[in-house]
């Protein structure tokens, strides 16, 4: 019952990325306050709901965003993919899977807005794209991703309370 | 009768030296004497004035320090709310300034009707500048509708729900806009990039651009209503082997600080697409 939390905390994450987050700009890239939510909400023990947060995210970003809500659906559920993967071939080091799936799932979205911009006749150059967006959205996802994993597991232990053995 | 004579003499005497004491005194003739006297007196009340207040201070400080600790969280308080009032008054004075800007321009432009917008959001993602206003269908806001500050062309309407519209400005990548060169008199077509900035393409070689020459919304294409500023050249490109000449454009608009906007009601946007020819097979 407590996994509702996820309809206004993702609500809440797309009004401040939509407001807040995107007017902090690094070059012309931004954090993406949604991915590492959800890479650090999918790396967490016991969370099973991880693909059900990101199908919510990517509908709930597609309102206010112009690119279309598969793309955003393909790039979360490819994030969230990462992070079921990763979770337990890095578990003794929950930060460096945090950060690779940061890393990761960054490129992967970005590859996808490019593709998808690119494809539907956006004049985008590799070459501008990669070096002023990509590259300092990621240093910004990545930095953003310490503190958010701290959250995601505090909210995780709340969602889903350890039972002790009698 | 001796003995009244000389108490009598005695007292006269004594008034005598009193009286003369005092002229003495009043003649300024002991003033050294009474300066150290009075001296004297000054600094002996002000050494026990100094003990006496700070033993009453000692003794009431304790009251007192409880009184000015809640008078200095009263006046803390005062402080907080009086810094939010003036927090709120300045962004009221700043919209109050950019809507009166706005109205400026709404009466210099009569011929169009505007509708104006607050700004509430951008698009979350990088690759695509957009930006979210706080009026929708309802308030008559239809797809393609452009929108403008007192400042210049900000972009037009690219989608529209009951009460938020979303704009694609000209500094999108996918922005293309129909402009003129007024002082060289020759048209060109405005594009956006990823890094916001703008540029024109497509002048003619023959053209004689130069920097600030003044960009104004063509009206080609069906797209923008015409004489809109769009901004000013910053310098031009020109080979000889390429077929037009490129310049770089200071917008007129600041991006980064748009809060209001208006949209122009009574423009409708043609679309010529099904008139392009399309290449035959």
């Amino acid at each position: 019952m407590r996994n509702i939390i996820a309809i206004p905390l993702l609500a809440l994450a797309v009004i401040l990325q939509s407001t807040l987050v995107s007017q902090f700009s690094l070059l012309a890239g931004f954090a993406d306050l949604i991915l590492v939510m959800l890479a650090a909400w999918a790396l967490q023990k016991g969370v099973t709901t991880a693909f059900q947060w990101a199908f919510l995210a990517s509908i709930m970003i597609s309102t206010v965003s112009h690119l279309p809500w598969i793309v955003n659906l393909a790039g979360y559920f490819g994030v969230v993919l990462l992070a079921v993967l990763l979770q337990y071939r890095v578990w003794q080091a929950p930060l460096l899977a945090m950060f690779t799936v940061t890393f990761l799932g960054t490129l992967f979205m970005h590859l996808l807005s490019f593709l998808y911009l690119r494809f539907s006749g956006d004049p985008l150059p590799f070459g501008d794209s990669m070096g002023l967006i990509t590259l300092p959205s990621l240093l910004l996802n990545l930095l953003l991703s310490i503190p958010m994993y701290g959250l995601m597991r505090d909210l995780a232990g709340w969602v889903f309370p350890v039972q002790e053995q009698p | 009768m001796k003995d009244l004579f000389s108490r009598s003499l005695q007292t006269t005497i004594i008034f005598l030296i009193v009286g003369g004491i005092l002229a003495l005194a009043f003649g300024g003739y002991f003033s050294s004497v009474s300066n150290r006297l009075t001296g004297g007196l000054v600094s002996a009340q002000d050494w026990f004035a100094v003990r006496y207040q700070a033993i009453q201070q000692f003794l009431s400080a304790p009251r007192d320090i409880i009184t000015l600790r809640a008078r200095n969280a009263e006046l803390e308080s005062e402080i907080s709310q009086l810094q939010t009032q003036v927090i709120d008054l300045q962004q009221r004075v700043s919209q109050t300034e950019i809507l009166a800007a706005l109205v400026d321009f709404s009466r210099a432009n009569p011929e169009s009707s505007y509708k104006a917008a607050s700004v509430i959001g951008r698009d979350p993602s990088p690759f695509l500048h957009y930006i979210i206003i706080n009026r929708g269908s309802n308030d008559g806001i239809l797809r393609g509708m452009p929108v403008v500050t007192n400042q210049g062309l900000v972009g037009r309407i690219d989608a529209v729900i009951a009460d938020a519209a979303r704009v694609q400005l000209i500094t999108d990548p996918a922005s293309t806009v129909n402009v003129h060169l007024k002082d060289a008199n020759t048209d060109a077509v405005l594009l956006g990039s990823v890094t916001g900035d703008i540029s024109l393409d497509m002048i003619s070689q023959d053209a004689a651009v130069q920097g600030g020459d003044l960009i104004l919304t063509s009206g080609l294409g069906g797209g923008y209503p015409p004489d809109l500023i769009v901004g000013q050249v910053i310098n031009v490109r020109k080979l000889d082997y390429e077929l037009f000449q490129q310049a770089t454009v200071q917008s007129a608009v600041d991006f980064s600080r748009l809060d209001i906007v208006l949209v122009i009601t009574n423009f409708r946007a043609v679309d010529i697409t099904p008139l392009l020819p399309t290449p035959s097979p």
